[in-house]
């Protein structure tokens, strides 16, 4: 197990490098210059022009402008926002925290309702309940997910009034981000009513970006297990006299599951794509919203520090689900 | 050490906050986050709304509500004969905020406006290149040229030099890039080698005290209450930043939000006829317009550009692209501004006319670009949708219309060129309230080829506005200004499209709200009925 670790983490390297060469030139491949866009209709005068040029380093080759970017990377430095000039990792990690808060309870609404539903789907092949639910996840896929939020938030925040519009957390809360996870800042808090305001937040935004992940997982688990439970040795274990909830839950489940879960690791990029509109709709604090701005503004350094701590985050979630192909079937691990 | 020193932010400001929850708070959703607390580094309005109007104040204020300008740290000042000696006297007794990091050990004085300003216009002071400052607003109102020198005279008098009689120069110091900040802090921050900490923990001496700020969801501010023009109405003032329109719309109607920026103007009729939402409105400062290359022909003769203008059917475009939120622009600055001209007429909508006047003129099959703005702006909504109405009504006088568009930096550069072929969608919002930040900014000679897009250098213009640059009463200048515009209309260097609306929608019960035609959003004087 540790020798598939770590040959597992020596591909990290070149990706790694990989992922830093197509940050870095992706935002400068853009038109557009940062110093032009952040002087707006005013404009700049040629010498102070030639100052910022300066301050920023453009005047540079490129390549001496990578050599930098990648020493400062391995030295833990991403550089400053040109817009707010805070260094790039602090501000990541200030949002972080929200995006994947948001995400792990959009993830786990998406299993909780997505496995069962697919399993109970293969079990009736072909009957009602299985016609309803896939073309219920059908819809779920195909819809826009500002639409769908905001006719969320019209009728259950706006008509109904049983959850808030937006945000993390009712104002009227006040404490310090200890962990940046609002769920359990406001525990630890010891406020009353500040979790189930956290809670009750959560609600809409967990919706809205776990219903394609939900719909994907349910079709998915749908299909691998149809496969599976045509298998020899379901007949077998189904000849035997072995109760039916044995045979779905553990014998087919189990097979069916390695298909499912790399689609639950494909479907953390998914994630991470569908919160830059979930965030924007719902005020989420998180750093889809924030990238977005900054690719509109050509902050140079957000966008490559950016991409490159998501694209690690993404790397590091497809290793566990590697790993986790290992748990489910022994036999990959010995390859 | 970033993180800790937020943590013991976030604990102070617990310490202060306690009891937030029962006192009297006005939310304000915000349409975005504001990029910094330092004014003099920034240029967006968003970030205004959240630094200068709540925590700090200027030499001069604009009245708010109004372009007119009143005292504000400066209790009086007074402009020399020769216009090139200006002298403030300022407020005594007025105390900075204080924070976990930082107590003032005494009140405002001459050496933090002399702070406030050598740090943006001096290389060799040490804040000059901290935060990465650009000082964007400070060259741009072109006071590297203009300050010769700052002085004090003593702790509550200053002197500025200047290096020519400018007319403005008073309304600029109100404008929010002329902020002033505590120089006693900045040394103290200086020293403690976290400089940045002026734009990320400001101390002022405005209204409000800056408590929290959580990037993309929410700044407090506690009320001042040693504030020198009276404690402000609310105890304590929230923005709730809320970048989708709709939802803030959503918040408003909730009552998790008592004032909203930005409405869609889709919705405001819908708003309008809502019993928990008020909607107030005013004309915005601004003005979009259609710039042709007046160094080009045939747009070199006027009278194609006045044909051309004839042809547009501005009624539509303010029915389609504002939908309802403008009014047809008929002069290069906004109604709301002093000098503007009301006997000024129009060009009709007269496609005959113009029709035959280009034949007059000798023109035929003429193929012409318009630049249509990828971005949205508030004096222009939707540039490309702009650009497809004209495009059709210079269709129906014989004039084929290729739209043409580029990234906006690219856009704002290339529109500069002298020979750039085709006229070009762009507009303008007023920094001062002075008209000379219209006419001589995007109209005056020395501007051709920068922020001039019409290229046009036209004497007799000019020189009106040069005059009234200089002459030091308002009543003075007025007549010239007025003459000007006349001009403007003869020579038509550009279409005039449209003024927006702004529109504020809120709840009920906030009282004491006004509209500020310079775009900020302030809260000293709103508070919620009981």
């Amino acid at each position: 197990m540790l020798k598939y670790l770590a040959s597992r983490l020596l591909t990290f390297i070149p990706t790694f490098i990989g992922v830093t060469l197509i940050s870095f030139s992706f935002i400068r491949a853009l038109p557009g210059d940062p110093i032009v866009v952040m002087a707006g209709e005013r404009g700049l005068s040629e010498e102070r022009y030639a100052e910022l040029v300066k301050q920023f380093g453009f005047d540079r080759p490129v390549y001496v402008q990578f050599w930098e970017y990648l020493t400062g990377v391995l030295q833990g430095d991403l550089g400053n926002s040109f817009v707010t000039k805070k260094p790039v990792w602090d501000e990541f990690f200030a949002l972080f925290p929200a995006t994947l808060e948001l995400s792990i309870c959009a993830m786990i609404f998406a299993v909780a309702l997505g496995l069962p539903a697919g399993v109970i789907a293969a079990v009736n092949r072909g009957k009602f309940f299985d016609r309803a639910l896939m073309s219920t996840a059908l819809v779920g896929y195909s819809m826009p997910i500002f639409w769908w939020a905001l006719l969320l938030i019209i009728v259950f925040s706006g008509n109904l009034g049983w959850t808030p519009v937006s945000g993390r957390i009712d104002l009227v809360y006040y404490f310090p981000n200890a962990t940046g996870f609002m769920l359990i800042d406001s525990l630890v808090s010891g406020q009353k009513g500040a979790f189930a305001s956290a809670v009750r937040h959560l609600i809409l935004p967990t919706i809205v970006l776990g219903t394609i992940p939900l719909a994907v997982i349910a079709r998915q688990t749908r299909s691998a297990m149809l496969e599976v439970l045509g298998e020899d040795y379901i007949r077998t274990a189904r000849a035997k006299g072995m109760p039916p909830g044995r045979i779905n839950g553990i014998h087919a489940l189990r097979n069916a599951l390695i298909p499912v879960v790399t689609v639950i690791g494909l479907s953390v990029g998914t994630l991470l794509a569908g919160a830059i509109l979930t965030e924007t709709i719902f005020s989420w604090p998180g750093i889809g919203k924030w990238m977005v701005d900054s690719i509109f503004r050509r902050d140079y350094p957000v966008v490559q520090g950016g991409l490159l701590l998501i694209a690690v985050m993404v790397m590091i979630v497809n290793l566990t689900v590697d790993v986790l192909y290992g748990v489910i079937n022994p036999k990959i691990r010995k390859r | 050490m970033t993180l800790r020193t937020t943590l013991a932010a976030g604990v102070a400001a617990l310490a202060l906050g306690a009891g937030m929850a029962s006192a009297q708070a006005l939310v304000y959703c915000s349409e975005g986050s504001p990029e910094g607390f330092d004014p003099a580094l920034y240029t967006a309005g968003t970030t205004f709304d959240a630094s200068s109007h709540p925590i700090y104040n200027r030499l001069t204020e604009f009245k708010t509500g109004t372009t007119e300008v009143i005292p504000g740290l400066a209790e009086s000042w007074e402009v020399s004969d020769d216009g090139k000696t200006v002298t403030f006297k300022l407020r005594a007794g007025v105390k900075f905020h204080s924070n976990d990091q930082f107590t003032p050990t005494r009140d405002f004085n001459a050496d933090d406006v002399i702070f406030s300003f050598d740090r943006q216009g001096n290389p060799e002071n040490p804040y000059n290149q901290v935060s990465g400052g650009t000082w964007e607003y400070y060259g741009g109102m072109s006071m590297p040229d203009l300050v010769e020198s700052i002085e004090k005279v003593d702790d509550l008098t200053v002197v500025f030099n200047l290096t020519r009689p400018e007319a403005p120069f008073i309304a600029n110091m109100a404008m929010d890039f002329a902020s002033i900040v505590s120089k006693e802090y900045a040394d103290a921050m200086l020293e403690a080698g976290t400089p940045e900490m002026l734009n990320q923990a400001p101390i002022g001496t405005g209204p409000f005290i800056f408590q929290a700020y959580q990037k993309d969801a929410v700044i407090r501010y506690l009320r001042n209450d040693d504030y020198w023009d009276g404690p402000a109405a609310s105890e304590a003032l929230i923005f709730a930043i809320t970048p989708d329109a709709s939802v803030r719309y959503q918040k408003v109607q909730a009552g998790e939000c008592h004032v909203m920026a930005y409405p869609n103007p889709a919705d405001v009729e819908a708003m309008k006829a809502d019993e928990n939402i008020v909607v107030m409105e005013q004309e915005g400062l601004n003005v979009g317009y259609l710039a042709y290359n007046t160094q080009m022909a045939p747009y070199d003769n006027a009278n194609v550009r006045r044909a051309l203008n004839m042809a547009i059917d501005k009624q539509a475009i303010i029915d389609v692209v504002f939908q309802g939120s403008g009014q047809i622009a008929k002069n290069p600055i906004p109604p709301t501004m002093w000098s503007y001209n009301n006997d000024i007429v129009d060009d009709p909508y007269d496609p005959e006319a113009a029709k035959k006047m280009l034949e007059e003129e000798g023109v035929t099959d003429l193929k012409m670009k318009i630049w249509a703005m990828p971005v949205q702006r508030p004096y222009n909504p939707n540039a490309r949708r702009m650009a497809e109405l004209m495009q059709e009504d210079f269709g129906k006088i014989g004039v084929e219309v290729e739209i043409v568009s580029y990234e906006w930096g690219e856009y704002l550069e290339r529109s500069k060129a002298l020979d750039r072929d085709g006229a070009i969608l762009l507009g303008w919002t007023g920094d001062n309230g002075d008209p000379d930040n219209f006419l001589a900014v995007l109209l005056g000679c020395d501007a051709v080829g920068a922020s001039n897009r019409a290229q046009w250098c036209h004497e007799p213009f000019n020189d009106l506005v040069q005059k009234a640059k200089v002459l030091p009463t308002q009543a003075e200048r007025t007549p010239l200004y007025e003459e000007a515009q006349v001009i403007f209309k003869e020579q038509a260097p550009w279409a005039t499209i449209a003024h927006s609306v702004v529109y504020m929608p809120m709840r009920p019960e906030v009282e004491g709200y006004v509209v500020h035609p310079l775009g900020g959003h302030i809260f000293t004087r709103v508070g919620l009925s009981k």
